[in-house]
């Protein structure tokens, strides 16, 4: 066990992957030049199996597609923002193939997705786009906070059947975390992991809200207020028992979300949580989102978009009122 | 791989089941027992049957909304194709997919995709497949003058030229998008035309001739096994039906003349084909009468299958999301 990067957890799950079975390769733009930090290094070892592509998301995304329709086993990187290049055969094709055929084919493909935003990039490229997807049956969805979440979840993915779109929250790509170092580690999707235990209020986090989330626990904790903070981990499958118990003890629930407001994963789990434990609910449920206006690019006007410690305070602050 | 007389015989076995097919799914429609969309292949027969007899059966191909014309050129189950389209449970792909998705993946045929042009990467991805196991596999793609303008098409075509991949773009030009001619739409003269812009061999076929066909794909079969790259072939063929069965309904005004069509029935590729047999002492009247016969029976066949077959169950509904099940929602 040792403490390594988010990045680096990431790179040791391809490179454990790739050794085990060798029909796994990786495309993208740019990625044995490794320019996101994550892919550095594998083109020494693994050469051919390494394609860099030209800038043709909807094309290679496909070719993707087929490749795994024959028995590859492809991994995709793009920026999360380049989603919308490639929609049509992530939804025509990736998402729907295997139902329409019926089952006739698997697509064990990982779509690797950097969710870049707060960092003065601007609209074009700070793009959330987990929740449309969210909404588009046939798609796994997991999108992990910690180092040890990166590694065993991408392993997950890598060896599932399916097509697994895989959210890497660029703000995380630095932080540090004991990770194993054992091959055979692997986060199963569908389980939410709570990360820190509390008896007062249940926080879940969405991707790098995990941070902020943790951060305003510990503050609160001085003032005796006990937060639970809870990561799902995937989405698609959605672990809504953990979740459902958690408000069970406490009784109030806050989501933050760095997605826009409306159609959020934070406004799905709401609404399951009032469906599903309304009876358990003290208070209205709150959602912490970015705002439904795009990522301005101004240092002034950007971090007041999405979400940070102070709105998280305060969401939970309103569930004890 | 057959050929000579056998490969000449298994031509027109083929384009009459596609015809007869077709014929009877026309009717399907016309008494309602046939819902939502069907794209009928009359009159383009030799293109599909010319390019898929050249195939081997782990051969792949992709194709498009006209698409019962290819599973049945690759040697596909009609009965399976037919239950498809009645939405039973026996179906290609457990009535999950009828008419614009039939596919069979244990000959390689990848699937029929709705969305024109959508299909064309995900053909370039299987022959990227093929080149990475070494297993000189080829991939046929079809799609229509419609579909040539669609950027997922352009993209395709250049992934697989410069990674030089053994991926055959067949373009069935029946020179209309629906009711849009493809003089108005395509920006050069032929389709194939556009083959330079990709550094590839652009070559234009009678569709109607299913020799010819099968000679131009053989070639660009050959090329490609050969790990020299893709070729785009423009088969010039006509559909004598309307882009979708019953759209003459709703039709505001006329896209073509009677005159043009008329003219393209003077080339229906089954009777330029039997005359061929006949004129070069290949088969007698009889024996393609007893292929036609045979091709009534068998589609016959299909269809009393395809009607006794039970319909999928509710429980069906979220089987085949997944190769490995996550709970239901």
């Amino acid at each position: 066990m040792g403490e390594i990067t988010y990045s680096d957890a990431l790179n040791h799950a391809l490179k454990e992957e790739m050794r085990r079975d060798e029909k796994v390769f990786l495309m993208g733009e740019s990625i044995r030049g490794g320019i996101y930090g994550v892919t550095g290094g594998l083109s020494q070892e693994f050469d051919k199996r390494v394609i860099d592509t030209p800038l043709s998301e909807n094309g290679f995304m496909g070719a993707a597609v087929g490749a795994a329709a024959v028995g590859m086993r492809p991994i995709v990187q793009s920026l999360a923002s380049f989603a919308w290049v490639a929609m049509d055969q992530l939804v025509s094709q990736a998402a729907k193939m295997r139902f329409m055929f019926g089952g006739q084919v698997n697509l064990p493909i990982v779509y690797r997705w950097g969710l870049l935003y707060g960092n003065n990039i601007a609209a074009h490229h700070a793009d959330r786009p987990y929740p449309m997807f969210m909404n588009m049956p046939g798609l796994k969805i997991a999108i992990p906070s910690t180092p040890a979440d990166a590694k065993g979840l991408l392993k997950t993915a890598i060896r599932d059947n399916d097509p697994v779109m895989f959210f890497e929250d660029n703000n995380l790509a630095g932080s540090r975390g004991e990770v194993s170092e054992d091959p055979e580690i692997c986060i199963p999707f569908g389980k939410a992991e709570v990360k820190r235990e509390g008896a007062d209020v249940t926080v879940v986090t969405i991707a790098g809200m995990l941070r902020p989330a943790l951060a305003v626990a510990d503050e609160l904790e001085s003032d005796g207020i006990s937060v639970e903070v809870i990561d799902p981990r995937t989405i698609v499958p959605l672990d809504t028992k953990t979740i459902l118990d958690s408000v069970e003890k406490t009784g109030r629930l806050v989501v933050v979300d760095p997605a826009h407001r409306s159609c959020s994963v934070a406004s799905e789990i709401s609404s399951i949580v009032s469906q599903e434990g309304f009876w358990s609910l003290q208070a209205p449920i709150q959602r912490v989102t970015s705002l439904d206006c795009h990522f301005p690019f101004s240092p002034a006007l950007e971090h007041l978009v999405y979400p940070n410690e102070d709105k998280i305070a305060d969401a939970i602050n309103l569930t004890l009122e | 791989m057959p050929e000579g007389k056998e490969l000449y015989m298994l031509m027109l076995r083929r384009m009459m089941l596609i015809r007869k097919f077709d014929e009877t799914v026309k009717d399907l429609v016309q008494s309602a027992e046939l819902v939502g969309m069907a794209h009928c292949y009359i009159g383009e027969e030799a293109v599909a049957v010319g390019a898929c007899t050249a195939l081997r059966d782990e051969d792949y191909i992709t194709g498009n909304h006209r698409s019962h014309g290819h599973p049945i050129s690759k040697g596909g189950d009609v009965r399976r194709a037919m239950a498809e389209l009645l939405g039973k449970a026996t179906g290609y792909c457990k009535g999950k997919g009828g008419s614009m998705h039939l596919a069979d993946f244990d000959i390689g045929i990848l699937g029929e995709s709705g969305i024109v042009g959508s299909a064309l990467p995900v053909a370039v991805g299987a022959a990227m497949g093929s080149k990475m196991q070494n297993n000189d596999r080829v991939v046929i793609s079809f799609f229509g003058d419609g579909a040539s303008n669609q950027g997922a098409c352009h993209e395709a075509m250049n992934l697989a030229s410069i990674w030089k991949l053994p991926v055959i773009f067949l373009c069935e030009n029946n020179q209309y998008a629906v009711t849009t001619s493809f003089k108005d739409t395509v920006s050069t003269e032929n389709v194939s035309d556009r083959a330079t812009a990709y550094n590839m061999p652009g070559v234009l076929v009678d569709g109607q001739d299913v020799m010819a066909m099968h000679e131009a794909t053989v070639h660009a079969i050959q090329r490609a096994r050969a790990g020299e790259g893709p070729t785009l072939l423009e088969a010039k063929t006509y559909r004598y039906e309307d882009h979708s069965e019953g759209l003459n309904r709703i039709l505001r005004e006329p896209y073509r003349t009677e005159e043009e069509v008329e003219f393209w029935r003077q080339r229906d590729p089954i009777d330029i084909h039997s005359k061929w047999l006949l004129e070069n002492d290949v088969a007698s009247q009889e024996e393609i009468d007893k292929v036609q016969h045979d091709v009534y029976e068998a589609i016959g066949d299909a269809l009393q299958f395809a009607r006794e077959s039970p319909y999928p169950d509710e429980a069906d509904l979220f089987t085949d999301m997944f190769a490995d099940p996550i709970p239901l929602r």
